[in-house]
């Protein structure tokens, strides 16, 4: 048996979910006696056989992955249950093992995967699907570039339809359910939960429930960064869509058209509403400076 | 003798793990330590408070690197977008060495996050030398592989782990990060004695030291980095110090870590063994 054999065999092994009570399955994917297989390969002790050997990584494999996830997405947790979660989240791996070499990109494939496999989230489909949106984005804003920040000395003013460049970090969804309250409420609970008993347990639910229950519609929301800590931030549809453009490369005309296609107010309020949203954005460090001034500047 | 060709002639002493729950106090306070060992992957990110903290720690301190993912044992080839990461933190940190795992974690670009034993063979350590050349070609700093703990043995193997990591070394020509703890915990889960690995290994090679603890179960230890370093460990370290000289020195805590004073006064009792080393020299 060669290098490349012993590792596709021990990879598959480490990787085939525990049994209920988190052991190795006693049987491979393909049928095989799960004990005869490993000791085809694994050499036992005076203390474990060949399959306890084994045993020790594919728990360790199944007990590292689930517990990444479950830090990742403990908003998801709330809202299916422990159980729930931890099922769909064994799915889920076994569909799409990790493709990276850093445990932070785990839950990349999440939302399209549940997408796919609507089963599992039967009981609250788009409150779940937002709640994995939200968390997702929040890695991602957590440590994506932050590149050097747009002043008024950059030379904007000479192009009549500049385009303006946004920090990398930030990500604008536009969610159905305010899973961004949610989320800060669930996480308060558990901070409280180090202290308190009882009562937070019963206080969870609740909180998923009364959210599951109003009738969706639109939160729009920017995920972004300020001093390296990341926060939520409630967008007016106009706002969202204006941002959103500018975010996909438009010019500030074509961004403003968009947002206010429809708008009967006069121009001159449209451009006071404009300014106080740059205003506004400008003081959270949302726009970067134009490509060729900040080349020389390094990120961090 | 510490000084060598493996870890960029460097002096380095007794260091500690920079971890999360720490940094409070490392950036307040100002301890004085002599070195910080970062996990690579941990800043292969493009911003956010990771960078930032390293940045400040990077100011103060000395820093070296120590990955978990680059798999040498792997049979891929070297990820391009890992390597340029890790390339970029090598150029931020200016780490006078980089160390990685002699073992293996992904095959058909899936990855299982775990540091898996090596089977001892010829072809193994050949294929695992050629990588270590590779990254540290594109890397362009000194790389020392570190030996892990290990829970099962291939039936496959040709030779004992340390000869394994001699023949990987001598090909590669690299250094050794070697971990006493990693070697007293195979040794209680392969029945050898951990002194006769000590003496095993080329001991000019050895770059850094790593010290640990453990957790003992009924029928094998577990490389838990969540206590302190147990005595048969210490003498471990202390045998390895007697072979390769006073060699710096890292103690890792990745559980349960305690405050910064514990953990940093658990690292320097490594001092003792070295001063008692000197007099007996």
């Amino acid at each position: 048996m060669n290098l490349l054999e012993i590792q596709r065999r021990l990879f598959e092994a480490v990787v085939q979910p525990l049994t209920t009570g988190e052991h190795m399955q006693p049987r491979t994917r393909d049928g095989k006696p799960m004990r005869e297989a490993a000791a085809e390969f694994i050499k036992p002790n005076d203390r474990l056989s060949s399959f306890e050997r084994l045993e020790i990584y594919n728990r360790q494999y199944w007990f590292r992955v689930l517990d990444a996830l479950d830090e990742d997405f403990s908003g998801l947790r709330a809202i299916l249950g422990r159980r729930r979660f931890e099922a769909l989240c064994k799915a889920y791996l076994v569909d799409c093992p990790s493709e990276s070499f850093t445990l932070r990109n785990l839950g990349a494939r999440l939302e399209s995967w549940l997408r796919g496999h609507p089963q599992w989230i039967l009981s609250r489909p788009g409150l779940a699907l937002d709640m994995v949106r939200l968390e997702w984005a929040e890695i991602e804003a957590f440590d994506a570039a932050a590149e050097p920040v747009l002043t008024s000395q950059d030379a904007l003013a000479s192009d009549p339809d500049p385009q303006f460049r946004m920090q990398p970090y930030l990500q604008l969804l536009r969610l159905r359910y305010p899973v961004d309250d949610l989320l800060v409420a669930i996480r308060q609970d558990h901070s409280d939960g180090a202290m308190t008993s009882n009562a937070i347990s019963a206080r969870k639910p609740a909180r998923v429930h009364k959210v599951a229950r109003q009738k969706s519609g639109s939160v729009l929301l920017a995920v972004h960064r300020i001093d390296h800590s990341v926060y939520f931030k409630r967008l007016e549809a106009e706002a969202f869509t204006f941002l959103s453009a500018l975010q996909d490369g438009k010019s500030l005309s074509v961004a403003a058209a968009a947002a206010f296609e429809g708008h009967v107010a006069p121009e001159s309020k449209l451009l006071g509403t404009v300014q106080k949203w740059f205003e506004n954005w400008s003081t959270l460090g949302w726009f970067c400076r134009p490509q060729s001034a900040s080349s020389k500047f390094t990120s961090s | 003798m510490p000084a060598n060709r493996y870890n960029g002639f460097s002096d380095f002493g007794i260091g500690i793990g920079l971890r999360v729950p720490h940094y409070q106090h490392i950036l307040s306070k100002k301890p004085v330590v002599d070195w910080f060992e970062i996990i690579s992957e941990n800043y292969m990110i493009d911003g956010g408070r990771p960078l930032h903290v390293l940045d400040q720690i990077l100011e103060q301190y000395r820093v070296v690197q120590h990955g978990v993912s680059m798999y040498f044992g792997s049979p891929e080839r070297g990820d391009r977008e890992h390597l340029k990461r890790l390339k970029a933190l090598v150029k931020r940190t200016k780490t006078p060495w980089l160390t990685d795992h002699l073992c293996w974690g992904s095959v058909d670009g899936r990855y299982t996050h775990d540091l898996l034993p090596m089977p001892y063979t010829f072809e193994a350590a050949r294929l695992t030398a050629q990588k270590i050349r590779e990254v540290r070609d594109f890397l362009e700093v000194p790389i020392a592989v570190e030996n892990v703990s290990s829970y099962a043995e291939f039936h496959v193997s040709e030779m004992t782990e340390w000869e394994f990591l001699t023949e990987v070394v001598e090909a590669a020509d690299c250094g050794i990060l070697l971990d006493v703890n990693n070697i007293y915990v195979s040794s209680r889960n392969h029945n050898f004695n951990p002194h006769d690995y000590v003496a095993g290994i080329p001991a000019e090679r050895v770059a850094q030291i790593h010290i640990a603890g453990h957790s003992k179960f009924e029928k094998y230890i577990l490389d838990t980095h969540d206590h302190p370093v147990i005595d048969p460990v210490w003498k471990l370290y202390a045998h390895a110090i007697e072979l390769a000289g006073p060699t710096a020195t890292l103690l890792e805590w990745d559980d349960k870590i305690p405050s910064f004073e514990e953990v940093h006064n658990e690292a320097l009792k490594a001092n003792q063994f070295i001063a008692e080393m000197t007099v007996a020299s």
